[in-house]
């Protein structure tokens, strides 16, 4: 896997899962690879494994039965997509207008 | 649980390893990173038995390497940065050994040899370099040892093995193993190592978790510098800069960065990241 350089690993793991869950290739119930075998699979420390599971368990996206593995949340999906909803509202647009202006480009582009 | 007190070593007159204190916790894959001539080979062939402390000890949980109970020796594995060329094929060899490590698996060494691509029939002492490394490297796992200490494993790997190397690390080893890895080698490691040691001439400059070294520093690859960057390296986008983090933002460790942030800033890493 490749991994961009400026957002911590454990991040761009978690987000990758979510990407995931948003295009439908992983589907509520759908049981996620343990710790050990997606470490395995991405060449990535099981400890930077398990903070990305953490974080996508503190955030309801995944849960955990205990000796079985992890399993996506039957809600992940609106979790997701109100979160990357937000995001992109307040990160990703600012910047895109910001970028318009310095280009000279209005709205009218969206219009095709 | 590795404990490390208070370790010296010399050749004779000349003092390798002072002082040197740290914990190794048990299912966790340590970086060993130094400069050359710090003493990381001579700290690997202390942990693992092969020389004796002048000073101070080590325990491996409760036990002294240089003791060499077969109980420790029969759970540990040592892979030097240089191995041997073998007058035997792979299989040979692997048959012969493997009975020193009960856990050893034939099956487990076809398996992880045929996935580095090396044919386990071939002589040894007729292999390339890196076919011969990687015949040891897949015996080691084959081991299932508890303890691993690999001196730059990846020396001498091609390209693809190299990958092949940060997968089957996690895949072969059990999960309460305890790996030590020195290297030089950072970016054929750099998301495999998690805690970073970085060691000094005469001491542990840093034992720190990848978390806490985010926590505690930011690596910016912005194009504007910062008044407070404590390194900074020209890249072709831009530059790469380290400075304290003001506990806001998360970004990537760039351990080559972060190696030479805490060579030009002793102090600081000694402020930031005391031995504990």
């Amino acid at each position: 896997m490749d991994f961009n350089s400026d957002k911590p690993i454990y991040l761009q793991i978690a987000d990758g899962i979510c990407d995931r869950i948003l295009s439908g290739e992983l589907a509520s119930e759908d049981r996620i690879p343990s710790v050990r075998e997606y470490g395995a699979e991405l060449g990535v420390n099981p400890n930077t494994m398990m903070r990305s599971y953490d974080k996508l368990l503190n955030e309801g996206i995944v849960y955990n039965k205990r000796g079985i593995g992890y399993f996506i949340a039957p809600d992940a999906k609106e979790k997701v997509l109100e979160e990357q909803r937000r995001l992109f509202l307040e990160k990703d647009v600012p910047a895109i207008k910001a970028r318009m202006a310095l280009l000279g480009l209005d709205a009218k582009i969206f219009n095709d | 649980m590795i404990e490390i007190n208070n370790l010296a070593f010399s050749f004779q007159k000349y003092d390798v390893l002072q002082g040197i204190s740290l914990r190794l916790e048990e299912g966790k894959i340590y970086g060993l990173l130094g400069e050359n001539g710090v003493g990381k080979t001579t700290l690997l062939t202390l942990l693992c038995g092969l020389k004796s402390p002048k000073s101070g000890s080590i325990s491996v949980d409760g036990r002294a390497p240089f003791d060499r109970q077969p109980s420790l020796l029969q759970d540990q594995f040592y892979l030097p940065d240089e191995v041997l060329p073998l007058r035997a094929t792979a299989i040979a060899f692997a048959k012969e050994r493997g009975i020193f490590w009960p856990r050893f698996s034939m099956e487990k060494f076809i398996k992880i040899i045929a996935e580095f691509e090396v044919d386990p029939n071939h002589r040894m002492d007729k292999m390339s370099a890196g076919q011969l490394k990687k015949t040891w490297i897949s015996f080691a796992l084959a081991t299932d040892a508890r303890y691993y200490y690999m001196d730059e494993p990846t020396n001498g790997l091609d390209i693809p093995s190299k990958a092949q190397f940060r997968k089957a690390i996690m895949q072969y080893t059990a999960e309460d193993s305890t790996l030590v890895i020195s290297t030089h080698q950072v970016r054929d490691l750099e998301n495999v190592i998690d805690p970073i040691i970085i060691l000094d001439s005469k001491e542990v400059l840093v034992n720190a978790s990848i978390e806490e070294i985010e926590s505690k520093l930011c690596f910016d690859y912005s194009k504007e510098l910062n008044p407070n960057a404590l390194y900074v390296e020209q890249t072709p986008a831009g530059f790469v800069q380290v400075y304290p983090n003001d506990g806001n933002s998360e970004s990537k460790v760039n351990l080559e960065a972060f190696f030479n942030t805490i060579h030009m800033h002793k102090d600081v890493a000694k402020s930031l990241f005391g031995n504990k």
